[in-house]
């Protein structure tokens, strides 16, 4: 009885002193937060920035020494114009307040100048890197025989318009923005379609529209090798997109919790998984353990647990990882033998393809209930049947008929107007010298082996 | 017998081979070389400086015939590596006064088929 009265009496004392400090306490704990969440997100924006480095090797490595400065420019070029179209334009049709297709302000992010947290710029310097991904991507499909030019005015037009009006679909709503996707609850929490598949699309219809290099097919249209030339350069591209990758998935949260060593462990899994699984495919059909295979299996696995990197159990993850190992190695084979494209790097079939799997995973594996993240997102082999899945295929295929489409219209439109093939003589005796007049191995001997 | 050496454009080397292949000549030894002849060299600029490459990178084939083959032989490099255009290469042809296999130790006329 005695503790009653007291408290009644004290209660009100007490609740206004503890208030005012508890007030300020939390308004620390807040601000602390903020900050952690701007410098994890700096962080992860300069890990997947690093990426840009990865592809750089990888494409490298996995195409000829005569074309080795001219890969290495467009990687440069492409992430550099892409930064400023995408600053410029295309920030602002992603993320801006949306007219139902696309976002109409927030151009060159002027409303937010004074912007006394800096969370925009912390958003803009992680979209930026995110853009650069995807415009990069596109450069190892058309590799060997496209006119630098070309490439150029491709790179302007992605990061401008084809990649954040897709992305203003799914992923608006992260600012000022809400697309249709992202109501329909479509899940793409780091990007297997937004960035990944939107790449990986836009690379087939590129190298559809170009052909393929000349002696990829033989007169009996069977497919050669044109041997990669460098691959501890490859492999080391495909460690350090891997790295960078810790960035691209754990740093999607934007959020300096635990949920970055959740998703880093989901991401991991899918790497490691799709790495084994393409070096045991391509073990069984070649005989021998394929270092070139086993290195895009990983890729394939990164990108595949990009979707649903937060949503999926770290089981769900090692399924995920090796099944995109497998589609790998027969995606690549089928687009070189049946399709007969010419993707010198394998970008259609990791990107495209397992970014395409990655997505439909989402709606076979999400686990939001088991996994407490707050959503509600759960897929066919958890129980919740084929809604998400169906989803899933609407925004795949939507990212599918967008960027193949729009791609095949662009690069016809560079074909008729700059022109997109390089000339024969100039392929045969090397983009290098033809394009930039420079060798990228001076004073070593390239030896002629086709 | 005769051993015939050409040199050739390093691009071309693929459509030599074919016709080789085509004439019935599957033996040949291929190195890298750098040479030049009529052709004039080419520029490249590095870091904005520019410099004449005035020795090109050319392919140097040679392949070791019996009489009968000579012609052949030497018809089928300029199917493959004639364009036309300066710089196409040159074929020499020499007398061939032995050929051992080393395998067996056959000689001349036998060892070279």
């Amino acid at each position: 009885m005695g503790l009653i009265v007291l408290a009644f009496t004290a209660g009100p004392v007490f609740a206004e002193s503890t208030g005012a400090e508890t007030s300020a306490i939390e308004a620390a704990k807040e601000e602390l937060q903020i900050n952690i969440n701007v410098v994890w997100t700096c962080v992860a924006a300069f890990l997947v920035f690093f990426m840009q480095a990865g592809f750089a090797m990888v494409e490298t490595g996995f195409t000829q020494a005569k074309n080795a400065v001219n890969i290495l420019m467009k990687n440069l070029m492409d992430f550099s114009i892409g930064t400023i179209a995408f600053f410029l334009i295309g920030f602002g049709l992603m993320f801006g307040v949306t007219n139902g297709l696309f976002g109409t302000t927030d151009f060159a992010i002027r409303n937010v100048l004074g912007d006394g947290e800096h969370w925009n710029y912390t958003f803009l310097i992680f979209q930026t890197v995110f853009a650069g991904t995807a415009a990069t991507i596109v450069s190892g499909a058309m590799a060997g025989r496209t006119k630098f030019r070309a490439y150029l005015v491709y790179s302007v037009f992605i990061c401008a318009f084809i990649y954040p009006i897709f992305g203003s679909w799914a992923w608006g709503s992260l600012l000022n923005g809400n697309g249709w996707l992202e109501k329909l609850n479509f899940c793409d929490f780091a990007g297997s379609s937004v960035v990944h598949s939107i790449g990986g699309w836009l690379g087939l219809a590129g190298a559809i529209m170009l052909g393929p290099r000349l002696g990829k097919y033989g007169p009996d249209k069977k497919p050669k090798a044109i041997l990669g030339h460098n691959i501890p350069l490859a492999a080391l591209g495909v460690f350090i997109l891997w790295f960078g990758w810790f960035g691209f998935n754990p740093g999607s949260t934007t959020v300096g919790n635990g949920e970055i060593g959740r998703v880093a462990v989901t991401t991991n899994l899918a790497a490691a998984a799709g790495a084994i699984i393409a070096m045991i495919v391509s073990w069984l059909k070649g005989k021998k353990p394929d270092a070139s295979m086993s290195l895009n299996g990983a890729l394939a696995g990164l990108v595949a647990i990009t979707a649903p990197c937060y949503t999926v159990t770290p089981m769900g993850a090692l399924v995920i990882g090796s099944i995109a190992g497998a589609i790998v190695v027969l995606s690549v084979l089928f687009i070189d033998e049946v399709l007969k494209v010419d993707d010198p790097v394998g970008a259609v079939s990791v990107h495209g393809v397992c970014g395409l799997w990655g997505t439909l995973s989402c709606g076979l594996f999400n686990a939001e209930g088991v996994l407490v993240t707050g959503g509600s997102s759960t897929g066919l082999f958890y129980g919740g049947g084929f809604s998400q899945l169906g989803v899933q295929l609407v925004g795949a295929g939507t990212c599918f008929a967008w960027a193949f489409g729009l791609g095949l219209v662009l690069f016809y439109a560079i074909k008729k107007t700059v022109g997109l093939r390089a000339t024969v003589e100039e392929e045969l005796k090397g983009l290098d010298i033809g394009e930039h007049g420079m060798e990228a191995y001076s004073g070593f001997q390239i030896f002629t082996t086709t | 017998m005769k051993l015939i050496i050409a040199y050739i454009q390093p691009h071309k080397l693929q459509d030599v081979k074919k016709a080789l292949y085509k004439a019935g000549v599957h033996k040949m030894s291929v190195t890298n070389a750098l040479g030049c002849g009529e052709q004039h060299g080419y520029e490249e600029s590095y870091r904005g400086i520019k410099f004449e490459v005035n020795l090109l990178k050319k392919v140097r084939l040679e392949i070791g015939v019996n009489e009968d083959f000579v012609k052949k032989t030497i018809d089928a490099i300029i199917e493959g590596a004639k364009t036309g255009k300066i710089g196409d290469g040159k074929i020499f042809v020499v007398d061939l006064p032995e050929c051992i296999r080393i395998r067996t130790g056959d000689k001349g006329n036998a060892a070279i088929g």
